[in-house]
């Protein structure tokens, strides 16, 4: 047996024997007390590393995902979701024996299965780095606004990245660590979407889509981009 | 000249006088800084020139196809105002980037400690499967 990856690497028994210690999961956190305890659960079950990123949060969501068995690394002020996914990133790239890193949302939008077969993509060797997206098959079914707004990022990512992504705002990717190490976002807010994008393709390794299942939930609907911001990311882009 | 021409005069003088004070303390790299302070010179001429001589600012105004001298000052205003808009915006942009930095390094040096701490002699605590 290899040594534990970390401090969260312990606990849980096996469920069906399919665990992926190596890939560490990387949970941007802020105010999401209400159901982080129960995402952190179900996704321990395949994937026993577990980094929240606590982003200041007022709600204990810090405590409620450490309850669940993750590894909670807190943010002494709010930063946004850039600034924590950056230090996930960079926490869980330090880790011993680390193979890749998986961006999972706190609110329950992304299935866990879904990031597992996103990660064995790379375990094949098929690719360094896996976009989900949510129109490479019929599952997700987005309101006809929010597939407005939807089309433009991909036509701004386009545009601006050169890669022709079918879903540019997924929060759900899996990055073998040798490409992790080489994401620096200085986008804090909303904008490290198409950034995170730029700086993966910048790597030139193989990247790959993978068709994932976003729900939509009444919460998540509730805590989602509005339209609003998407106008606030594109300043944010333009004007850095 | 009456004199409530000169009061003006007086107030608006003192006024200036105050500002150029306050924005000279202020630091920044050297040649940075050193436009700034140039720039601050031509300001502090233009605006007391125009205090002493308001038919003057009226003429220069005129010349430009400003009606008036207040007109010309109010747009040289609004540029000064868009300028010191895009220079703070852009402080405040690198300074944000600087408490990210720091906020980073605070949250991994406390992770790593924490993980020193527990991670080889005793299990961390995980009430979970309690």
């Amino acid at each position: 047996m290899r040594e534990p990856a970390g401090p969260a690497a312990t606990a849980l028994p096996d469920e069906d024997g399919a665990r992926y210690p190596d890939d560490w999961l990387v949970v941007p956190l802020y105010n999401e007390a209400s159901v982080i305890g129960e995402v952190v659960r179900e996704a321990r079950r395949t994937f026993p590393n577990v980094v929240c990123v606590d982003d200041g949060s007022t709600d204990g969501s810090g405590d409620a995902a450490r309850a669940a068995g993750a590894r909670v690394l807190t943010h002494a002020t709010n930063l946004g979701q850039g600034a924590s996914l950056q230090t996930g990133i960079r926490y869980a790239c330090e880790q011993p024996g680390v193979r890749s890193v998986v961006t999972f949302d706190a609110d329950g939008q992304h299935q866990v299965a879904d990031a597992r077969a996103m990660v064995d993509v790379i375990a094949r060797g098929e690719a360094a780095i896996v976009f989900g997206s949510r129109f490479l098959d019929g599952r997700t079914r987005p309101g006809a606004v929010k597939r407005v707004v939807l089309t433009f990022a991909v036509w701004f990512t386009k545009q601006s990245t050169g890669m022709r992504l079918t879903d540019a705002h997924n929060g759900l990717r899996a990055v073998r660590v040798d490409a992790a190490r080489q994401v620096h976002l200085t986008q804090d807010r909303m904008a490290h979407a198409s950034e995170i994008v730029l700086q993966l393709g910048r790597t030139g390794l193989p990247w790959t889509e993978h068709p994932v299942h976003v729900l939509y939930t009444d919460y998540s609907r509730s805590k989602g981009q509005s339209v609003w911001n998407s106008v606030n990311i594109l300043v944010d882009l333009l004007f850095k | 000249m009456n004199g409530n021409t000169l009061l003006i005069q007086v107030i608006l003088l003192v006024a200036v006088a105050v500002v150029t004070l306050l924005l000279t303390r202020s630091t920044a790299g050297a040649r940075h800084q050193a436009i700034r302070r140039l720039g601050l010179v031509v300001f502090i001429t233009a605006a007391v020139a125009s205090i002493l001589f308001p038919q003057g600012l009226s003429r220069i105004a005129n010349a430009v196809g400003v009606g008036r001298g207040a007109d010309l000052l109010l747009y040289a205003l609004v540029i000064a105002f868009l300028s010191y808009i895009s220079t703070s915006h852009r402080r405040m942009n690198r300074m944000s980037r600087q408490i990210t930095a720091l906020t980073r390094e605070l949250t991994l040096a406390e992770a790593r400690a924490a993980d020193q701490g527990h991670g080889l002699t005793e299990e961390p605590e995980m009430p979970e499967d309690a």
